[in-house]
Protein backbone atom coordinates (compact mmCIF):
# COMPACT_ATOMS: atom_id res chain seq x y z
CA UNK A 1 0.00 0.00 0.00
CA UNK A 2 1.12 3.13 -0.70
CA UNK A 3 1.64 6.16 1.94
CA UNK A 4 -0.43 8.45 0.43
CA UNK A 5 -3.68 5.92 0.11
CA UNK A 6 -2.54 4.35 3.81
CA UNK A 7 -2.63 7.75 5.08
CA UNK A 8 -5.80 9.30 3.75
CA UNK A 9 -7.77 5.81 4.63
CA UNK A 10 -6.25 6.41 8.34
CA UNK A 11 -7.92 9.54 8.32
CA UNK A 12 -11.03 9.13 6.94
CA UNK A 13 -10.91 5.76 9.66
CA UNK A 14 -9.70 7.90 12.28
CA UNK A 15 -12.75 10.72 11.39
CA UNK A 16 -15.45 8.30 11.08
CA UNK A 17 -14.75 6.87 14.63
CA UNK A 18 -14.64 10.55 16.03
CA UNK A 19 -11.20 10.42 16.52
CA UNK A 20 -9.89 13.75 14.53
CA UNK A 21 -7.31 14.35 16.77
CA UNK A 22 -5.67 11.96 14.89
CA UNK A 23 -4.81 13.64 11.95
CA UNK A 24 -1.62 15.01 12.99
CA UNK A 25 -0.09 12.08 14.38
CA UNK A 26 -1.05 10.08 11.48
CA UNK A 27 0.58 12.42 9.50
CA UNK A 28 3.82 12.47 11.16
CA UNK A 29 3.77 8.12 11.26
CA UNK A 30 3.53 8.95 7.36
CA UNK A 31 6.72 10.79 7.33
CA UNK A 32 8.40 8.55 9.78
CA UNK A 33 6.88 5.59 7.08
CA UNK A 34 8.82 7.50 3.99
CA UNK A 35 12.17 7.82 6.06
CA UNK A 36 12.06 4.37 6.85
CA UNK A 37 11.12 2.51 3.95
CA UNK A 38 13.37 5.31 1.54
CA UNK A 39 16.42 3.65 4.34
CA UNK A 40 19.05 1.49 2.38
CA UNK A 41 18.67 -1.45 4.61
CA UNK A 42 15.26 -1.71 3.31
CA UNK A 43 15.15 -5.41 1.83
CA UNK A 44 14.17 -4.78 -1.73
CA UNK A 45 13.31 -7.96 -4.69
CA UNK A 46 15.35 -5.88 -7.12
CA UNK A 47 18.87 -5.77 -4.88
CA UNK A 48 21.50 -8.12 -6.12
CA UNK A 49 21.98 -10.67 -3.26
CA UNK B 1 28.81 10.15 64.99
CA UNK B 2 24.96 11.79 64.22
CA UNK B 3 22.90 10.16 61.11
CA UNK B 4 21.74 12.69 58.78
CA UNK B 5 17.96 12.09 57.75
CA UNK B 6 17.79 14.26 54.91
CA UNK B 7 21.07 13.24 52.98
CA UNK B 8 21.08 9.87 54.17
CA UNK B 9 21.68 6.72 51.14
CA UNK B 10 21.45 3.05 50.74
CA UNK B 11 25.05 2.94 51.29
CA UNK B 12 25.37 4.80 54.42
CA UNK B 13 22.30 3.39 56.15
CA UNK B 14 23.58 0.01 55.71
CA UNK B 15 26.83 0.94 57.48
CA UNK B 16 25.21 3.22 60.15
CA UNK B 17 22.63 0.70 61.17
CA UNK B 18 25.32 -2.39 61.56
CA UNK B 19 27.04 0.45 63.76
CA UNK B 20 23.85 0.06 66.16
CA UNK B 21 23.30 4.07 64.92
CA UNK B 22 19.99 4.18 63.70
CA UNK B 23 17.47 1.33 62.86
CA UNK B 24 14.90 0.40 59.91
CA UNK B 25 12.19 1.48 61.50
CA UNK B 26 13.10 5.08 62.33
CA UNK B 27 14.21 5.45 58.66
CA UNK B 28 11.27 4.32 57.36
CA UNK B 29 9.18 6.96 59.69
CA UNK B 30 10.91 9.31 58.47
CA UNK B 31 10.04 8.64 54.95
CA UNK B 32 6.34 8.16 56.30
CA UNK B 33 6.78 11.65 57.99
CA UNK B 34 7.98 12.92 54.52
CA UNK B 35 5.48 11.63 52.86
CA UNK B 36 2.97 13.31 55.16
CA UNK B 37 4.10 16.56 54.47
CA UNK B 38 5.39 16.29 50.81
CA UNK B 39 3.00 14.02 48.86
CA UNK B 40 -0.02 16.10 49.52
CA UNK B 41 1.50 18.82 47.06
CA UNK B 42 3.42 16.85 44.78
CA UNK B 43 0.76 13.48 44.17
CA UNK B 44 3.91 11.46 43.86
CA UNK B 45 2.19 8.45 45.10
CA UNK B 46 -1.16 6.37 44.07
CA UNK B 47 -1.04 4.23 47.53
CA UNK B 48 1.33 4.85 50.78
CA UNK B 49 1.77 1.02 52.73
CA UNK B 50 2.40 2.65 56.15
CA UNK B 51 1.81 -0.37 58.54
CA UNK B 52 3.00 -2.93 55.78
CA UNK B 53 6.05 -0.87 55.87
CA UNK B 54 6.54 -0.44 59.48
CA UNK B 55 5.90 -4.23 59.89
CA UNK B 56 8.97 -5.05 57.14
CA UNK B 57 11.34 -2.69 59.11
CA UNK B 58 10.72 -3.81 62.30
CA UNK B 59 11.45 -7.51 61.20
CA UNK B 60 14.43 -6.37 59.44
CA UNK B 61 15.82 -4.77 62.63
CA UNK B 62 14.38 -7.95 64.37
CA UNK B 63 16.20 -10.20 61.81
CA UNK B 64 19.55 -8.35 62.03
CA UNK B 65 19.79 -8.16 65.64
CA UNK B 66 19.45 -11.73 65.86
CA UNK B 67 21.91 -12.26 63.21
CA UNK B 68 20.36 -12.50 59.76
CA UNK B 69 21.79 -9.65 57.33
CA UNK B 70 20.35 -10.07 54.33
CA UNK B 71 22.65 -7.27 52.86
CA UNK B 72 22.89 -3.78 51.87
CA UNK B 73 19.13 -3.51 50.97
CA UNK B 74 17.54 -5.06 54.27
CA UNK B 75 15.56 -2.52 55.94
CA UNK B 76 15.97 0.15 52.73
CA UNK B 77 12.40 1.95 52.22
CA UNK B 78 11.89 1.86 48.76
CA UNK B 79 8.93 2.98 46.12
CA UNK B 80 7.50 1.28 43.49
CA UNK B 81 6.09 2.39 40.31
CA UNK B 82 2.61 1.57 40.32
CA UNK B 83 2.89 -0.81 37.28
CA UNK B 84 4.50 -3.38 38.90
CA UNK B 85 2.85 -6.08 40.70
CA UNK B 86 3.39 -6.01 44.66
CA UNK B 87 1.17 -9.33 46.11
CA UNK B 88 -2.16 -7.99 47.62
CA UNK B 89 -2.25 -4.73 46.58
CA UNK B 90 -3.57 -3.00 42.99
CA UNK B 91 -1.77 -2.54 40.30
CA UNK B 92 -3.50 0.23 38.38
CA UNK B 93 -1.00 1.68 36.16
CA UNK B 94 -2.85 5.41 36.41
CA UNK B 95 -5.99 4.10 34.73
CA UNK B 96 -9.33 3.51 35.31
CA UNK B 97 -9.05 0.43 33.11
CA UNK B 98 -7.29 -1.65 35.67
CA UNK B 99 -9.51 -0.48 38.73
CA UNK B 100 -10.03 -3.51 40.80
CA UNK B 101 -6.81 -5.30 40.02
CA UNK B 102 -5.26 -6.83 42.89
CA UNK B 103 -1.75 -8.08 42.57
CA UNK B 104 -1.93 -12.04 43.13
CA UNK B 105 1.81 -12.82 43.02
CA UNK B 106 4.78 -10.49 43.65
CA UNK B 107 6.77 -9.64 39.76
CA UNK B 108 10.20 -11.13 39.69
CA UNK B 109 12.21 -7.95 40.69
CA UNK B 110 9.81 -7.88 43.52
CA UNK B 111 10.37 -10.68 45.06
CA UNK B 112 14.11 -10.38 44.90
CA UNK B 113 14.14 -7.33 46.62
CA UNK B 114 11.69 -8.29 49.54
CA UNK B 115 14.38 -11.63 49.86
CA UNK B 116 16.79 -8.53 50.52
CA UNK B 117 14.86 -7.46 53.01
CA UNK B 118 13.61 -4.37 51.26
CA UNK B 119 10.85 -2.14 52.92
CA UNK B 120 7.94 -1.28 50.49
CA UNK B 121 6.92 1.90 51.31
CA UNK B 122 4.23 2.56 48.62
CA UNK B 123 3.70 2.59 45.01
CA UNK B 124 4.36 5.62 42.73
CA UNK B 125 2.27 7.84 40.30
CA UNK B 126 2.51 7.83 36.78
CA UNK B 127 1.90 8.64 33.34
CA UNK B 128 -1.19 6.30 32.37
CA UNK B 129 0.03 2.90 31.23
CA UNK B 130 3.54 4.68 30.93
CA UNK B 131 2.47 6.18 27.83
CA UNK B 132 3.90 9.60 28.17
CA UNK B 133 6.66 11.43 29.22
CA UNK B 134 5.37 13.98 31.94
CA UNK B 135 3.17 12.17 34.36
CA UNK B 136 0.57 14.34 33.19
CA UNK B 137 -2.36 11.82 32.46
CA UNK B 138 -3.18 9.84 35.08
CA UNK B 139 -6.29 8.81 36.93
CA UNK B 140 -4.67 9.72 39.93
CA UNK B 141 -3.99 13.32 38.63
CA UNK B 142 -0.49 15.17 37.75
CA UNK B 143 2.78 14.09 40.02
CA UNK B 144 4.12 17.50 40.74
CA UNK B 145 8.08 19.14 39.86
CA UNK B 146 9.66 19.27 44.31
CA UNK B 147 11.76 22.04 41.92
CA UNK B 148 8.67 24.00 40.50
CA UNK B 149 5.58 22.30 40.87
CA UNK B 150 4.06 24.18 38.36
CA UNK B 151 6.18 22.16 36.02
CA UNK B 152 6.28 18.25 34.86
CA UNK B 153 8.43 16.19 37.22
CA UNK B 154 8.95 14.03 33.75
CA UNK B 155 7.81 10.62 33.09
CA UNK B 156 6.36 8.37 33.03
CA UNK B 157 8.47 7.28 36.38
CA UNK B 158 7.83 10.92 37.59
CA UNK B 159 6.30 9.51 41.47
CA UNK B 160 9.28 7.29 41.17
CA UNK B 161 11.43 9.94 40.48
CA UNK B 162 9.93 12.48 43.15
CA UNK B 163 10.08 9.82 45.68
CA UNK B 164 13.83 9.68 45.91
CA UNK B 165 14.44 13.46 44.95
CA UNK B 166 12.37 14.11 47.85
CA UNK B 167 13.60 11.88 50.61
CA UNK B 168 9.97 9.93 50.54
CA UNK B 169 12.07 6.84 49.92
CA UNK B 170 15.45 6.18 49.53
CA UNK B 171 15.65 4.47 46.15
CA UNK B 172 12.75 3.42 43.94
CA UNK B 173 11.51 0.98 40.79
CA UNK B 174 10.66 2.53 37.14
CA UNK B 175 10.49 1.07 34.30
CA UNK B 176 11.65 2.82 30.61
CA UNK B 177 10.54 2.75 27.36
CA UNK B 178 11.66 4.93 25.66
CA UNK B 179 13.08 7.07 28.67
CA UNK B 180 10.91 6.76 31.24
CA UNK B 181 13.59 6.17 33.97
CA UNK B 182 15.85 8.76 32.86
CA UNK B 183 13.81 11.55 31.50
CA UNK B 184 12.03 12.00 35.19
CA UNK B 185 15.59 11.43 37.00
CA UNK B 186 16.74 14.14 34.60
CA UNK B 187 14.09 16.43 35.63
CA UNK B 188 14.29 15.60 39.09
CA UNK B 189 17.91 15.52 39.56
CA UNK B 190 18.45 12.00 40.65
CA UNK B 191 20.07 9.12 39.33
CA UNK B 192 18.09 6.43 37.10
CA UNK B 193 19.18 2.93 35.34
CA UNK B 194 18.18 1.90 32.46
CA UNK B 195 19.76 -1.79 32.44
CA UNK B 196 20.48 -3.70 29.14
CA UNK B 197 16.94 -5.00 28.07
CA UNK B 198 16.27 -8.35 28.91
CA UNK B 199 18.32 -8.04 32.54
CA UNK B 200 15.72 -7.08 34.60
CA UNK B 201 12.78 -9.37 34.15
CA UNK B 202 10.01 -7.74 33.35
CA UNK B 203 7.12 -10.48 33.75
CA UNK B 204 4.82 -8.79 36.30
CA UNK B 205 4.86 -5.60 34.93
CA UNK B 206 2.28 -4.20 33.08
CA UNK B 207 3.84 -3.95 29.38
CA UNK B 208 3.88 -0.91 26.67
CA UNK B 209 6.15 -2.15 24.48
CA UNK B 210 7.42 -5.37 25.19
CA UNK B 211 10.40 -5.53 22.97
CA UNK B 212 11.54 -2.03 24.18
CA UNK B 213 10.63 -2.05 27.99
CA UNK B 214 13.12 -2.11 30.58
CA UNK B 215 13.16 -2.10 34.48
CA UNK B 216 15.55 -0.29 36.83
CA UNK B 217 16.27 1.92 40.02
CA UNK B 218 16.18 5.13 40.49
CA UNK B 219 18.36 7.00 43.61
CA UNK B 220 20.42 9.25 45.35
CA UNK B 221 23.40 8.10 43.87
CA UNK B 222 25.40 5.67 41.54
CA UNK B 223 26.65 3.41 44.16
CA UNK B 224 22.80 2.78 45.51
CA UNK B 225 21.71 2.13 42.28
CA UNK B 226 24.23 0.02 41.54
CA UNK B 227 23.19 -1.89 44.67
CA UNK B 228 19.45 -2.01 43.76
CA UNK B 229 20.70 -2.73 40.19
CA UNK B 230 22.40 -5.91 41.15
CA UNK B 231 19.27 -7.15 43.50
CA UNK B 232 17.10 -6.88 40.56
CA UNK B 233 19.31 -8.68 38.17
CA UNK B 234 19.45 -11.28 40.61
CA UNK B 235 22.93 -11.26 41.92
CA UNK B 236 22.73 -9.25 44.69
CA UNK B 237 26.44 -7.54 46.24
CA UNK B 238 27.91 -8.70 49.29
CA UNK B 239 31.51 -7.57 47.95
CA UNK B 240 32.66 -4.19 48.46
CA UNK B 241 32.52 -1.60 45.51
CA UNK B 242 35.83 -1.41 43.81
CA UNK B 243 35.35 1.90 41.95
CA UNK B 244 37.91 3.28 39.16
CA UNK B 245 39.77 6.57 38.18
CA UNK B 246 37.81 9.19 35.92
CA UNK B 247 41.76 9.07 34.37
CA UNK B 248 42.11 6.86 31.53
CA UNK B 249 38.48 6.61 30.82
CA UNK B 250 38.01 6.68 26.94
CA UNK B 251 34.50 8.65 26.11
CA UNK B 252 32.87 9.83 22.96
CA UNK B 253 30.82 12.42 22.85
CA UNK B 254 27.95 12.24 20.43
CA UNK B 255 27.09 15.94 18.81
CA UNK B 256 24.98 15.54 15.77
CA UNK B 257 21.48 14.98 16.80
CA UNK B 258 22.62 14.29 20.17
CA UNK B 259 23.09 17.79 20.52
CA UNK B 260 21.46 19.53 17.71
CA UNK B 261 18.60 21.48 19.77
CA UNK B 262 19.94 22.01 23.16
CA UNK B 263 18.26 24.76 25.74
CA UNK B 264 21.24 26.81 26.28
CA UNK B 265 21.71 26.27 30.09
CA UNK B 266 21.50 22.74 29.31
CA UNK B 267 24.04 22.62 26.43
CA UNK B 268 25.98 24.98 29.16
CA UNK B 269 25.97 21.81 32.13
CA UNK B 270 26.90 19.57 29.36
CA UNK B 271 30.28 21.33 28.04
CA UNK B 272 30.80 21.56 31.71
CA UNK B 273 30.80 18.03 32.20
CA UNK B 274 32.67 17.29 29.22
CA UNK B 275 35.46 19.61 30.35
CA UNK B 276 35.78 18.65 33.97
CA UNK B 277 35.61 14.85 32.66
CA UNK B 278 38.78 15.91 30.29
CA UNK B 279 40.43 17.57 32.87
CA UNK B 280 40.03 14.44 35.50
CA UNK B 281 42.19 12.43 33.29
CA UNK B 282 39.49 11.29 30.28
CA UNK B 283 40.12 10.63 27.06
CA UNK B 284 37.40 12.60 25.58
CA UNK B 285 36.46 11.83 21.39
CA UNK B 286 34.16 13.02 19.45
CA UNK B 287 32.22 10.42 17.41
CA UNK B 288 28.95 10.00 15.27
CA UNK B 289 26.37 7.48 15.87
CA UNK B 290 25.85 6.06 11.98
CA UNK B 291 22.06 5.85 10.88
CA UNK B 292 20.83 7.71 14.00
CA UNK B 293 18.39 9.75 12.00
CA UNK B 294 16.20 6.38 11.84
CA UNK B 295 16.06 6.54 15.46
CA UNK B 296 12.66 8.30 15.15
CA UNK B 297 11.56 7.00 12.05
CA UNK B 298 12.16 3.61 13.72
CA UNK B 299 10.77 3.71 17.47
CA UNK B 300 6.98 4.84 16.80
CA UNK B 301 6.61 1.65 14.68
CA UNK B 302 7.81 -0.34 17.67
CA UNK B 303 6.39 1.31 20.02
CA UNK B 304 2.78 2.03 18.88
CA UNK B 305 2.48 -1.58 17.18
CA UNK B 306 3.20 -3.64 20.79
CA UNK B 307 1.26 -1.34 22.75
CA UNK B 308 -2.15 -0.95 20.79
CA UNK B 309 -1.97 -5.32 20.76
CA UNK B 310 -1.68 -4.86 24.07
CA UNK B 311 -4.68 -3.18 24.70
CA UNK B 312 -6.47 -3.65 21.92
CA UNK B 313 -10.03 -5.90 23.74
CA UNK B 314 -9.69 -2.68 26.16
CA UNK B 315 -9.79 -0.14 22.97
CA UNK B 316 -12.46 -2.04 21.83
CA UNK B 317 -15.08 -2.49 25.17
CA UNK B 318 -13.84 0.48 27.42
CA UNK B 319 -12.27 3.36 25.07
CA UNK B 320 -13.99 6.40 27.42
CA UNK B 321 -11.79 4.32 31.05
CA UNK B 322 -8.49 5.86 29.26
CA UNK B 323 -7.41 9.45 29.59
CA UNK B 324 -7.92 10.96 25.91
CA UNK B 325 -3.98 11.47 25.08
CA UNK B 326 -3.02 8.13 26.24
CA UNK B 327 -5.73 6.60 23.97
CA UNK B 328 -5.28 8.60 20.95
CA UNK B 329 -1.56 7.08 21.26
CA UNK B 330 -2.78 3.89 21.51
CA UNK B 331 -5.20 4.09 18.57
CA UNK B 332 -2.81 5.21 16.41
CA UNK B 333 -0.81 2.25 16.47
CA UNK B 334 -3.57 0.44 15.11
CA UNK B 335 -3.08 2.18 12.05
CA UNK B 336 0.20 0.75 11.45
CA UNK B 337 0.90 -1.87 8.67
CA UNK B 338 2.50 -5.12 9.36
CA UNK B 339 5.59 -4.54 6.48
CA UNK B 340 6.89 -1.09 8.37
CA UNK B 341 6.77 -3.08 11.55
CA UNK B 342 9.15 -5.40 10.15
CA UNK B 343 11.46 -2.77 8.47
CA UNK B 344 11.59 -1.14 12.01
CA UNK B 345 12.71 -4.18 13.19
CA UNK B 346 15.40 -4.75 10.35
CA UNK B 347 16.22 -0.43 11.44
CA UNK B 348 16.95 -1.75 14.94
CA UNK B 349 19.37 -4.23 13.82
CA UNK B 350 21.17 -1.32 12.49
CA UNK B 351 21.31 0.78 14.69
CA UNK B 352 22.18 -1.65 17.21
CA UNK B 353 24.94 -2.74 15.21
CA UNK B 354 26.31 1.15 14.56
CA UNK B 355 26.15 1.54 18.21
CA UNK B 356 28.41 -1.46 19.12
CA UNK B 357 30.90 -0.25 16.41
CA UNK B 358 31.33 3.05 18.28
CA UNK B 359 31.23 1.54 21.67
CA UNK B 360 33.57 -1.11 20.68
CA UNK B 361 36.67 1.31 21.04
CA UNK B 362 35.65 3.81 23.93
CA UNK B 363 34.12 2.76 27.73
CA UNK B 364 30.83 4.25 27.25
CA UNK B 365 29.03 7.31 25.43
CA UNK B 366 28.46 11.05 27.21
CA UNK B 367 25.87 13.07 25.87
CA UNK B 368 22.69 14.91 27.54
CA UNK B 369 19.69 13.16 28.47
CA UNK B 370 16.92 15.86 28.16
CA UNK B 371 17.27 18.53 25.97
CA UNK B 372 15.21 20.98 27.88
CA UNK B 373 14.61 20.87 31.65
CA UNK B 374 11.05 20.47 33.47
CA UNK B 375 8.80 22.30 31.14
CA UNK B 376 5.31 23.70 32.43
CA UNK B 377 2.35 21.30 33.10
CA UNK B 378 0.31 21.33 29.50
CA UNK B 379 3.52 22.43 27.41
CA UNK B 380 2.79 21.20 24.01
CA UNK B 381 5.83 23.19 22.20
CA UNK B 382 8.93 24.61 23.70
CA UNK B 383 11.13 27.34 22.29
CA UNK B 384 14.98 26.50 21.88
CA UNK B 385 17.39 29.57 20.19
CA UNK B 386 14.26 31.07 19.03
CA UNK B 387 12.74 28.10 17.10
CA UNK B 388 9.18 25.97 18.18
CA UNK B 389 9.47 22.53 18.42
CA UNK B 390 7.19 20.35 19.52
CA UNK B 391 7.62 19.01 23.32
CA UNK B 392 6.36 15.11 23.68
CA UNK B 393 9.27 14.18 20.29
CA UNK B 394 12.45 16.42 21.97
CA UNK B 395 11.62 15.00 25.10
CA UNK B 396 12.20 11.23 24.17
CA UNK B 397 15.10 12.52 21.73
CA UNK B 398 17.73 11.51 23.61
CA UNK B 399 16.73 8.66 25.23
CA UNK B 400 14.68 6.59 22.62
CA UNK B 401 17.77 5.31 20.94
CA UNK B 402 18.75 3.21 23.58
CA UNK B 403 15.85 1.53 23.77
CA UNK B 404 15.57 0.66 20.82
CA UNK B 405 19.40 -0.63 20.28
CA UNK B 406 18.90 -2.11 24.24
CA UNK B 407 22.17 -0.53 25.43
CA UNK B 408 22.44 0.62 29.14
CA UNK B 409 22.23 4.07 30.05
CA UNK B 410 22.16 6.02 33.47
CA UNK B 411 20.78 9.56 33.83
CA UNK B 412 23.26 11.48 36.31
CA UNK B 413 22.28 14.99 37.96
CA UNK B 414 24.99 17.59 36.17
CA UNK B 415 24.39 21.00 38.03
CA UNK B 416 20.87 23.17 37.52
CA UNK B 417 19.96 26.01 35.32
CA UNK B 418 19.57 29.49 35.55
CA UNK B 419 16.07 29.12 37.02
CA UNK B 420 17.01 26.11 39.64
CA UNK B 421 16.00 23.00 37.67
CA UNK B 422 18.17 19.75 37.51
CA UNK B 423 20.09 19.17 33.87
CA UNK B 424 20.86 15.26 33.22
CA UNK B 425 23.86 14.08 32.07
CA UNK B 426 23.30 10.18 30.00
CA UNK B 427 26.40 7.59 29.93
CA UNK B 428 25.61 4.69 28.03
CA UNK B 429 27.65 1.49 27.81
CA UNK B 430 28.15 -1.47 25.71
CA UNK B 431 25.46 -4.42 25.27
CA UNK B 432 25.15 -6.27 28.36
CA UNK B 433 27.80 -4.31 29.81
CA UNK B 434 25.65 -2.68 32.72
CA UNK B 435 27.94 -3.43 35.49
CA UNK B 436 31.21 -1.70 33.94
CA UNK B 437 28.96 1.15 32.71
CA UNK B 438 28.05 1.72 36.48
CA UNK B 439 31.71 1.42 37.08
CA UNK B 440 32.39 4.52 34.65
CA UNK B 441 29.35 6.88 36.49
CA UNK B 442 30.84 5.46 39.75
CA UNK B 443 34.47 7.37 37.86
CA UNK B 444 32.36 10.12 36.53
CA UNK B 445 30.01 11.08 39.42
CA UNK B 446 32.45 13.29 41.17
CA UNK B 447 32.87 15.28 38.16
CA UNK B 448 29.71 16.42 37.85
CA UNK B 449 28.63 19.20 39.66
CA UNK B 450 25.18 17.49 40.61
Amino acid sequence: MSIEAWLEAAIADAERRGLPELKPLLEALARAARTLRAADFIDDTRRPS
Amino acid sequence: MTVDLETITIETFARQWRAGQISAVELTDHCLRRIDAINPRLNAFTLVMAEAARQQARQADRDLASGTDLGPLQGVPMAVKDLIDIRGTPTTAASLVRKGHVAREDAPIIARLREAGAVFIGKTNLHEFAYGATNEDSSFGPTLNPYDPRRSPGGSSGGSAVSVATGMALASLGTDTGGSIRIPAAACGTVGLKPTHGEAPTEGIVPLSRTLDHAGPLARSVLDAWLVYRCLVGSPAHEDWNPRPARGLRLAVLRAYFCDVLDPDVRSRFEDVVEGLREAGARVTEVEFPDVDLVTAVFPFIQASEAAAYHARTLEAVPEQYTRPVRLRLELGRYILAEDYVRALKGREVLRQGLEAVLSDHDALVLPTIPVPAQPLGAEWVVVDGSKHPLRPLTLKLTQPFNITGHPAISLPCGLTSEGLPCGVQLVGGYQQTEALLGVALACEDQLGG
